[in-house]
């Protein structure tokens, strides 16, 4: 065997190498571009699913896209609060305490409780049966049910009831919104992940048309409106709507609503306890309590009625004890 | 194909021996980025000009280093080595140079790394014992003819996208087929050189 062929082999090759090597070496710091390192550090920051929920074609160019300010440390709906920290401490920003939001479809009018105009036998698509009178139903405003919501979801998170109702299953969604766009009746909504109150209904008419068309429609009687002890019911368009920020999952809204077109998980209702070893009896809690459900005399033990307690946690805040916990 | 002349070999690499449809080589860009018209022009033209330029290069890598030290069995590996860092090289100076390029050529660039078309040109101008005239004109020839293939295929895909395809074939299997119809097309020019 000739060695000097195996010498003359890795030696020309090497060189080359080497050559090429040099020359790229040389070439990426003449031609160097600035890449800004915060770019790399917001992308590992991110889950790295690139699944297009912030609305850009992945965590790449969301990151870029925070960079230059055309979106926001928030805009992320997978990674959740401790993905908004990290990107905000690589941004130097503070991050603003954004509560975990999911997909709701609010209306309730399933194939029961909402008449049909006619009978559909088009396209199994929500845009495509929007487009002949507004759809099968006799409510123009509520959920058709054909599930294109279910197709853009990339998560899984939707399903379709026997009713005939799209319905979101609230572990799984992520907010991403894909939902929201695609449906065509605007029927779903952004709620906050705690949020054990909604009102499940789009219909903006009032009144009589309402309920002619649907048993769990809201008809616009205002009732919850005025029971609300913390003012957190707004009223537009004929229609209840309930302020996220206000509302306090006491529930009261759903048990006066005269069409129950107010859900509320009733299994969920806290209820006020206090610590009586640590009460002092100064009566704050029974002044602010919408209900009258705490007793008890000044400088006195203060019990709570747990038939009256609606679970709104307004005593817990109020107390200066802090002798008042929610179950 | 020793003598022949320029013209000849201009249009045999770019209808007769199309590396495509003829040849076969470069089938993963030709079904990977041929989804749209537009891409597969980018994707075209980033191979047009590496192709180019790895034709003219990897002609002197043989000449000058291969050829003299007798070790023409390390063609291969050799001109591997060319186009993988000629890509690079590209990349960096288009992204300093034209970043709207860099950005509308985007992923293909570094796939042309491990496309077999610009190998398989650089071996083939060896083997047919091109000069370095007949070498540019058959290295630009293939790259028209890749180019020419894959942006017709892109435009009958775009098609096939709307048409009416039984749901076994949707996709993948139509486009395979479509890509075999188009080989059989082409086969119509044998015999034009």
């Amino acid at each position: 065997m000739d060695l000097n062929n195996i010498l003359l082999a890795s030696v020309s090759l090497g060189a080359m190498g080497l050559l090429f090597g040099a020359g790229l070496a040389y070439a990426s710091q003449k031609f160097a571009v600035e890449i800004d390192p915060r770019a790399l550090a917001i992308r590992d920051a991110l889950p790295g699913a690139n699944c297009g929920g912030c609305g850009l074609p992945g965590c790449d160019s969301f990151a870029n896209a925070i960079l230059d300010g055309s979106a926001s440390i928030n805009g992320c709906p997978v990674g959740g609060p401790e993905c908004i920290k990290k990107i905000a401490e690589i941004m130097g920003v503070e991050a603003d305490e954004s509560v975990k939001k999911i997909a709701r479809v609010i209306c309730n009018g399933d194939n029961k409780k909402c008449k049909e105009k006619f009978e559909y036998f088009g396209i199994q698509d929500c845009k495509a049966a929007a487009m002949i009178a507004g759809g099968s139903k006799s409510c123009s405003y509520g959920c058709l049910g054909l599930g294109t919501c279910v197709k853009a979801c990339q998560f899984d998170a939707i399903e379709i009831t026997d009713g005939n109702l799209a319905r979101i299953i609230p572990e799984k969604c992520t907010a991403c919104g894909k939902c929201i766009e695609v449906c065509p009746k605007d029927v779903i909504d952004l709620v906050p992940f705690e949020q054990e109150v909604a009102v499940d209904c789009n219909n903006e008419e009032f009144g009589r048309p309402v309920k002619e068309k649907c048993s769990v429609g809201c008809i616009g009687c205002k009732i919850c409106v005025k029971v609300c002890p913390f003012d957190a019911m707004v009223f537009s368009d004929n229609l209840a709507k309930i302020d996220y920020d206000k509302c306090t999952n006491c529930m009261l809204c759903a048990e006066k609503c005269p069409t129950k077109a107010i859900y509320a998980n009733f299994e969920k209702r806290r209820k006020a306890q206090i610590i009586e070893e640590d009460c002092v009896g100064c009566t704050l809690c029974k002044k602010v309590c919408p209900t009258d459900a705490i007793e008890g005399e000044l400088r006195a033990k203060h019990k709570v009625i747990e038939e009256k307690c609606i679970g709104c946690g307004a005593c817990e805040k109020k107390c200066p004890k802090k002798t008042i916990n929610m179950k | 194909m020793e003598d022949a002349g320029i013209f000849v070999i201009l249009v045999s690499s770019i209808l007769v021996n199309n590396f495509v449809l003829s040849r076969f080589l470069g089938i993963c860009p030709f079904l990977g980025v041929s989804r749209q018209v537009e891409t597969s022009i980018g994707m075209g033209m980033a191979v047009t000009f590496v192709m180019t330029l790895a034709g003219i290069i990897t002609y002197f890598v043989q000449k000058l280093i291969l050829d003299p030290f007798d070790i023409g069995y390390l063609q291969t590996i050799a001109f591997i080595l060319v186009i993988a860092a000629l890509v690079q090289f590209v990349e960096i100076v288009l992204q300093k140079m034209s970043p709207t390029l860099y950005e509308a050529l985007g992923v293909f660039l570094p796939l042309i790394t491990t496309n077999c078309a610009v190998l398989g040109l650089a071996l083939l101008n060896i083997q047919n014992k091109f000069t370095l005239v007949k070498t540019i004109t058959h290295s630009i020839g293939a790259a028209i003819g890749f180019s020419l293939a894959i942006v017709l295929f892109a435009g009958i895909r775009e098609r096939l996208e709307v048409a009416d395809v039984p749901v076994p074939f949707k996709g993948f299997p139509i486009a395979l087929i479509t890509a075999s119809l188009m080989s059989i097309a082409f086969l119509g020019f044998t015999g034009l050189v």
